[in-house]
């Protein structure tokens, strides 16, 4: 069935269709729509979860992480702000390796106080040790957060699924709701490979020394830095993971086939502008404009971040003269942590690749900033020239 | 509450492996061993950071023969909740969820979370073993260290402000059952945990529990410094039962006698208050005997 609605909508279909069975939520603008959208569902007795409304994000995926800790399937949103003071329990979730689903609507973090889109909450999280996808549109925003449960399931790694707050969270467009028979076929009920039960006891997180040590069968146990060890290898792998989830939903309902890396024109292009999120839509537009001018430039829409899918992206910019990395975040101090990623994954790749792009960093929409097609053109007919603007944050007025 | 727990009556089975690694004289060992007892085996643990994860053992050794969450230290109660949650989703509704936090996870950074679920009436039971300090760090002074207490951070002066009276603020909640207890008094305390798991929603007690490094006394003394707390009026065994209010075991008795002691026992016990005035002790007095005649009125 199709239908034009918001992408918080989206993802509340999603959520439901999923079956999810505990949600906590606290309320945060551009989040709040997805939570309101649940709670409806829930209390209309159309989604049989528990609705938990909590007195804070710090405490939304701490019911989340103790009810998966339990055996259930558990769900959460959040923003910006509402994201940073989760912080905590982001890195606890990954650690605990808990195959939880949160929905970030992206939003700036203060201070100053902003409400608008742009992608530092979620890049903020990169080091935690959580799967993170971008959505560029509705559709892939409700078939995305199906993905993430099974995802998370195969992996017991948590997946962050991330959309443009209000350019994608608040707006309308068509698109397809799967169909409820086809996801029971996708996703089975999560059978956790342990939950907290009396009938056989375990302690979860406890104190893990830095040392392996024996247990009480004279076995050798992990210490802390195996158990996280552990982590960064399977999240490695969740690679493929996520490009099997998206075979297995391209098998059932026809649409998908680009987990990883997105890329538009990019087959013949000199050129090739790097973004993730809605923006990189508004930049095919960009390019096609560009391309009547007789250059040949493509898009690639990183839509799998973390783990970061570093030969998908070399192979993407493979025979291009020059890379654009548009970002609506910032290491601070340093670049966008998309270009550096970027730049790290050509290095790793140059056996492969014989040559490596030149690599410029681009910033746009921080803090909602109208993000202008034709400035964007601008911009990247100066980089084509052989300098982008200085400074390269498109539409600054100092 | 139509029986009382004796020692005769005290479950035989044990919950708490012994040779633990609390501390020799562990107030909290006490409590804990007694509260597993009333809880008994259909029980999940919630634990915070605090001396309970270190009584709790290192992985992959375990001390608790329940099963144990160990969480972050500002979300116990949405912890608790959490597994609730869980648990009746998945149509599993006989299972006691207890969240069992000291008092900086209980008083201060976990607070929020804690007022949270009580007023959302989440259906757990909150212990709180309140050894007065971060005792597990090194004895900071928390949110409720007694007024003249040295501390690590309250080195020579002692602190200044009064203890919080989280009881009182979990009353405030509206929650049916609110209890006091001490680690000296473990029937008392078995008492109050079978009572607390009877009843819905959020249910809390507060565990005075001393801490011989941290309060400064010899580790044979644990029992006799908490029961000098409780004779001398300074630490009250009460519960609150749907909003009334009542004197318990030593503390009823007390009331009922007439028989309490002078504050001054209590405050020369322990090394912390060392630096304490007579004026100091004096006012410490002064307001026990306050907080005691608002007790001979109504309570029975």
């Amino acid at each position: 069935m199709h239908v034009i609605e918001t992408g918080n909508t989206a993802a509340a279909l999603a959520v439901k269709l999923a079956g999810a069975q505990v949600v906590a939520a606290y309320p945060i603008t551009p989040q709040t729509p997805l939570t309101e959208k649940l709670s409806e569902y829930i209390e209309a007795g159309e989604m049989d979860a528990r609705y938990v409304p909590v007195e804070s994000e710090h405490s939304a995926l701490g019911v989340c992480i103790a009810a998966s800790s339990a055996g259930a399937r558990a769900f959460t949103a959040t923003s910006a702000n509402g994201l940073l003071y989760m912080h905590e329990q982001v890195h606890w979730a990954a650690g605990a390796r808990l195959p939880l689903v949160m929905c970030v609507a992206n939003r700036a973090v203060g201070a100053p106080w902003n409400i608008w889109n742009d992608h530092q909450d979620s890049i903020s999280q990169r080091d935690t040790g959580w799967i993170q996808m971008y959505c560029c549109d509705h559709q892939q925003i409700i078939d995305d957060t199906l993905k993430a449960f099974r995802v998370a399931e195969a992996t017991s790694i948590p997946v962050m699924v991330c959309y443009d707050g209000y350019l994608l969270s608040h707006t309308y467009m068509p698109f397809a709701i799967p169909d409820e028979d086809q996801v029971a076929e996708f996703l089975p009920p999560f059978r956790p490979s342990y939950a907290l039960d009396p009938g056989s006891p375990a302690n979860l997180n406890t104190v893990t020394l830095p040392e392996v040590r024996l247990d009480v069968n004279g076995e050798l146990a992990h210490g802390y830095m195996e158990i996280r060890y552990l982590l960064q290898e399977d999240l490695r792998n969740a690679v493929q993971v996520v490009e099997e989830t998206d075979a297995a939903y391209q098998a059932i309902f026809g649409r998908g086939g680009a987990p990883l890396v997105e890329p538009y024109r990019c087959d013949d292009a000199e050129y090739v502008v790097v973004g993730m999120g809605s923006i990189t839509y508004q930049l095919r537009d960009v390019i096609e404009t560009l391309r009547a001018e007789g250059h040949r430039i493509g898009v690639l829409g990183v839509r799998l971040y973390r783990p970061f899918p570093d030969a998908a992206v070399a192979a993407a910019v493979r025979g291009a003269r020059g890379v654009f990395v548009m970002e609506k975040a910032l290491s601070y101090g340093y670049e966008g942590a998309l270009c550096s990623d970027l730049k790290s994954a050509l290095y790793d790749h140059l056996g492969e690749l014989g040559t490596a792009p030149s690599v410029k960093g681009l910033v746009a929409g921080i803090g909602g900033r109208e993000i202008r097609t034709a400035d964007l053109a601008d911009a990247l007919r100066s980089g084509l020239a052989g300098s982008v603007p200085d400074p390269n944050w498109i539409g600054i007025q100092l | 509450m139509t029986t009382r727990t004796t020692i005769l009556s005290l479950p035989v089975e044990e919950y708490v492996h012994p040779g633990n690694r609390a501390c020799t004289g562990c107030g909290l060992g006490i409590a804990y061993r007694i509260g597993l007892k009333a809880l008994g085996p259909d029980t999940i643990v919630i634990v915070p950071p605090s001396c309970l994860t270190v009584l709790q053992g290192l992985f992959p050794v375990a001390t608790t023969k329940l099963p144990s969450l160990n969480t972050t230290f500002a979300c116990t109660a949405a912890a608790a909740t959490g597994v609730l949650e869980a648990l009746k989703a998945q149509g599993k509704d006989h299972v006691n969820v207890v969240a069992w936090a000291g008092d900086g996870g209980t008083a201060d950074i976990g607070i929020q979370s804690l007022s949270g679920a009580s007023e959302r009436g989440d259906d757990f039971l909150f212990m709180c073993y309140d050894n007065e300090g971060y005792m597990n760090t090194g004895v900071q002074r928390s949110g409720t260290t007694p007024q003249g207490a040295i501390t690590s951070n309250t080195p020579f002066k002692g602190k200044l402000q009064q203890k919080k009276d989280v009881a009182a603020i979990m009353t405030a909640h509206g929650i049916d059952y609110v209890a006091t207890a001490s680690a000296a008094y473990p029937l008392d305390l078995h008492d109050k945990v079978k009572k607390a798991i009877s009843l819905k929603g959020v249910k809390y007690i507060h565990i005075h529990t001393p801490c011989p490094p941290g309060w400064g006394f010899d580790a044979r003394y644990t029992v006799r410094v908490g029961e000098l707390a409780v004779k001398t009026g300074y630490w009250d065994l009460y519960e609150v039962e749907k909003g009334v209010f009542r004197l318990t075991g030593a503390s009823a008795k007390t009331l009922k006698a007439g028989t309490r002691k002078p504050v001054e026992e209590y405050l020369k016990s322990q090394v912390r208050f060392r630096v304490m005035s007579p004026e100091q002790a004096a006012d410490v007095q002064a307001r026990v005997d306050a907080k005691w005649s608002t007790y001979s009125g109504g309570a029975g």
